[in-house]
């Protein structure tokens, strides 16, 4: 059955129509026409959907759209004006890039809870995440780099 | 000097304007038949253009991967790109910004000499003069044939090339650029196509009402043979019916595939075809004192892209348009041509980026799906999407192998006789190879096309099972078995290395096995062994990042290895730093490469690196499982891979010299990575573990037994 949901997508207040089955990416993608979250497995066990709900990452895979009704919804569409986007640029923290939009959203996550994460805090914010071209080191560099630039130190 | 020799890229595609033109003021159209895997092969080719024409690479408009416009160049593979496309580039754009100033010269009436060229404009004696390409292209025949006898640059006046230019796509893909998985044109009609859980089965019961019902009344279907297409407006309905579709279908028959088939050394008991043997040298006529010989295997393993493969067609005025995200679009084209009787003239490809890719996967196939699909909804861009099961299920596997190395030993445990043995099925279906169409789906067609039967990739072309059989150790002869399985259990086919990934992992665990044998330090045997100077200095260079000689901190042990790409490629040696409890944990690499004159220092970095930890994945990791006549590791839960908690920390130095032509590195680093694991794990645990991949279990087995 098909049902009208309020929600804001990186803070402008949106209204869709979604199938109450649907997944909350489907509306992102296929609704709002947002592509920047990427499916890869549709069960929770790779990272590439992930966005923010309310400040928490959420695998947007599985997570209904009618669960986000008043909900603020955060999607790598944001990320550019973020100090994340510039570090990941500065380390060239990718390969092929396809698993960054949701480890972007993980990691501003983490940087939104601490400005100061330690190595260890930032490989357990980013392990829910696969990356198969082997760029893992160039992005825990890229968060530490845009955790400098929060905390106003130059990189 | 890098020699002027047309690499066959340019031989194949001869004509200047095939790769370079000027059709609009301002930019530079180039023009590859190669394309961008993730690897960053566009941002190089891009560097190598820029340097040549003088231009800013800002300038550069490249097109890849488009059959009714790029140079073939075949698949994008075997870390050649560089090499080939790069090459032509180089040689097309000396020649093109050569014939410009020649022009410039004729209409100025003064001496070539005189003249330069700074980012596109003509300067006399470094003072601007009012003609660059834009003005002259037109007056020069861009049309003839390239002779590779301009000079290019030498590589003391790089200013492009050998610096560390930025990913020119990362900053539209880190702000969500789309992949071909995120294309969405109006007219689009969304597909997915049921695939056979297994070689030859037949589809003999499906519930067409219920997958329906479940899509919300509104998916339509398209069935052919084994195959069914669900099609609707909206994916989720479509994803839906399509779930449905698959949980209630029924199959029959089909190659038998048992739990045991998963393990390699299964290989042993399959027919092979005859014995292919290749030897190299002479034997010298020393008795051997003692004989040494060992077996090792690899299982079959997944691409396991981030992306599950896609691909887009639309079929219109009897033309069949396709985007897809193939390592080989002009073969593909042929390939969709056969299967679907359609002129190869109505059939146009394009490439777009998708997810990294590691070799053949279900980029294909899921391309031929969409073209399927869109045969019988013509006149919409139809859109297929594999799910993640497919991708890890059905797409190509990288092929299992076992090898087996025996060598006659003299009283100093040197080699005087050599022999490998290797078993494996095909590293080479993709479409095309071997004169075959090699589609999933079309197979599975009602009139599916005839293949011939399989065979491995030649040794001309890099070798499949047999790539990298051969040691670049001074052995006085080597003698090479091939026996070649033609019937695997699943489909097998090209993967990041090939045969390498097993015969490196086997020959240079081999080695220090022969080390132990000689009561010698491993990097002091392979170096007693081994008169190739490029080889020495990287071997040299990986002990000296390492501390080799001196011992690793409490708990850990080191593991080296060497070896050069195909034996024509990059040269490569490392050292982990691993330590072993239940599990195997590799902490720390050093990894030392000569891949002559690096275009983009960092992109190799990035290349060699990402390689590493794909193969320590590989290494302790993967192995596709089979039940119920499917492959059963089709998710991320039954086929793990390595995780960012897993990862080590890499150090890489790259040693080659600017004046050697470029080699290859892209699959450098993957084999040298298992063998270098599999030798620290035999040092931390006083026991040799020589089946991949090393888990826990294999490990408790080999301290039980140890």
């Amino acid at each position: 059955m098909a049902l009208e949901i309020a929600l804001r997508v990186n803070g402008e207040a949106r209204s869709v129509t979604a199938d109450e089955a649907a997944p909350l990416i489907h509306v992102l993608r296929n609704v709002l026409g947002m592509k920047a979250t990427r499916f890869g497995c549709g069960a929770e066990q790779c990272g590439a959907c992930m966005v923010l709900m309310d400040g928490k990452p959420t695998y947007s895979c599985s997570h209904l759209a009618i669960d986000t009704a008043g909900k603020n919804v955060e999607t790598a569409e944001c990320i550019g004006t973020h100090p994340l986007y510039d570090a990941f640029l500065a380390e060239q923290a990718g390969q092929c890039g396809y698993c960054l939009s949701g480890i972007l959203m993980s990691a501003k996550a983490l940087l939104d809870r601490s400005t100061s994460p330690s190595r260890d805090d930032i490989v357990s914010a980013l392990d829910p995440h696969l990356c198969r071209c082997g760029a893992h080191e160039r992005i825990i560099r890229a968060v530490e780099r845009a955790a400098a630039t929060l905390r106003g130190e130059a990189a | 000097m890098i020699p002027n020799a047309l690499p066959l890229s340019l031989t194949d595609n001869p004509r200047l304007n095939q790769w370079v033109a000027f059709p609009e003021v301002g930019t530079v159209a180039v023009r590859t038949g190669k394309v961008e895997l993730g690897q960053g092969l566009l941002t190089a080719l891009m560097q190598i253009a820029a340097e040549e024409l003088d231009v800013d690479i800002s300038r550069i408009r490249l097109t890849s991967g488009d059959t009714d416009v790029s140079p073939d160049e075949g698949y994008t593979a075997g870390s050649r790109s560089v090499e080939l496309s790069g090459g032509a580039i180089r040689l097309v754009c000396a020649e093109v910004r050569a014939l410009i100033l020649e022009a410039a010269a004729e209409q100025l009436g003064c001496d070539v000499a005189d003249l330069a060229m700074e980012d596109g404009r003509v300067t006399r004696e470094g003072a601007p003069t009012n003609l660059d390409y834009w003005m002259l292209a037109p007056h020069v025949d861009l049309g003839r044939q390239a002779t590779g006898a301009a000079p290019a640059k030498a590589p003391t006046r790089f200013r492009v090339v050998g610096s560390d230019v930025p990913r020119r796509d990362l900053p539209e893909k880190v702000g969500g650029a789309p992949f071909i998985q995120d294309l969405a044109p109006a007219d689009l009609l969304h597909a997915r196509v049921l695939h056979r859980p297994r070689i030859g089965a037949r589809l003999v019961e499906i519930d067409e009402a219920a997958a329906l019902k479940a899509g919300g009344g509104v998916v339509t279907f398209h069935r052919s043979g084994d195959v069914v297409a669900v099609i609707g407006e909206d994916e989720a309905q479509v994803l839906a019916a399509f779930q449905r579709l698959r949980e209630r279908a029924r199959w029959e028959g089909g190659i038998d595939l048992a739990p045991g088939d998963a393990e390699a050394i299964s290989l042993l008991d399959r027919p092979t075809a005859p014995d292919r043997v290749v030897e190299r040298g002479t034997l010298a006529g020393t008795a051997a004192a003692r004989r040494v010989e060992a077996t090792y295997s690899k299982p079959y393993i997944a691409h396991g892209s981030i992306a599950p493969s896609c691909g887009l067609a639309r079929f219109e005025d009897g033309r069949l348009t396709v985007w897809t995200h193939s390592q080989g679009v002009f073969f593909l084209r042929a390939s969709i041509s056969k299967a679907l009787s359609l002129d190869i003239q109505a059939v146009h490809l394009l490439h777009h980026q998708g997810a990294g890719c590691y070799g053949h996967n279900g980029a294909d196939d899921a391309a031929f799906d969409a073209a399927f699909v869109a045969m019988a909804r013509p006149g919409r861009t139809v859109r297929v999407l594999w799910t993640r099961e497919d991708e890890l299920g059905v797409a190509p596997f990288g092929a299992a192998m076992v090898v087996r190395v025996s060598a006659g030993l003299d009283a100093d445990a040197r080699p005087v006789d050599w022999t490998i043995d290797i078993w494996s099925p095909t590293h080479g279906s993709r479409p095309g190879m071997n004169g075959a169409v090699h589609l999933l789906t079309a197979n599975a067609l009602e009139h599916p096309p005839v293949d011939p039967p399989p065979a491995d990739v030649p040794d001309g072309a890099g070798g499949g099972a047999s790539r990298n059989a051969f040691l670049l150790y001074d052995l006085p002869h080597q003698k090479m078995v091939h026996h070649f399985i033609s019937a695997p259990p699943v489909r097998t086919s090209s993967m990041r290395g090939l045969g390498a990934i097993t015969n490196v992992f086997a020959l240079e665990s081999f080695m220090d096995e022969l080390a132990e044998e000689a009561g010698m330090d491993p990097v002091a045997y392979r170096l007693s062994l081994m008169s190739d100077p490029r080889a020495r200095a990287v071997i040299e260079a990986a002990a000296e990042m390492s501390g080799w000689n001196e011992e690793p901190p409490e708990g850990f042990a080191r593991g080296f290895a060497f070896s050069r790409y195909k034996n024509i490629a990059a040269y490569m040696a490392m050292v982990v730093e691993l330590s072993v409890e239940e599990e195997v944990r590799v902490s720390r690499v050093w990894c030392a490469v000569d891949g002559g004159l690096v275009i983009n220092p960092d992109g190799a970095r990035n290349q060699i690196e990402g390689g590493v930890i794909q193969a320590i994945s590989w290494a302790l990791k993967e192995q596709v499982m089979f039940a119920d006549g499917a492959v059963s590791s089709n998710t991320w839960e039954t086929y793990p891979i390595l995780r960012f908690s897993e990862v080590p920390r890499i150090e890489t130095r790259l040693i080659g010299n600017p004046n050697h032509p470029s080699l290859g590195i892209g699959e450098v680093s993957q084999g040298p990575t298992i063998a270098a694991i599999g030798n620290g794990v035999a040092r931390a645990l006083g026991a040799r573990l020589r089946h991949l991949p090393l888990t826990r279990e294999r490990i408790m087995a080999a301290l039980l037994e140890g």
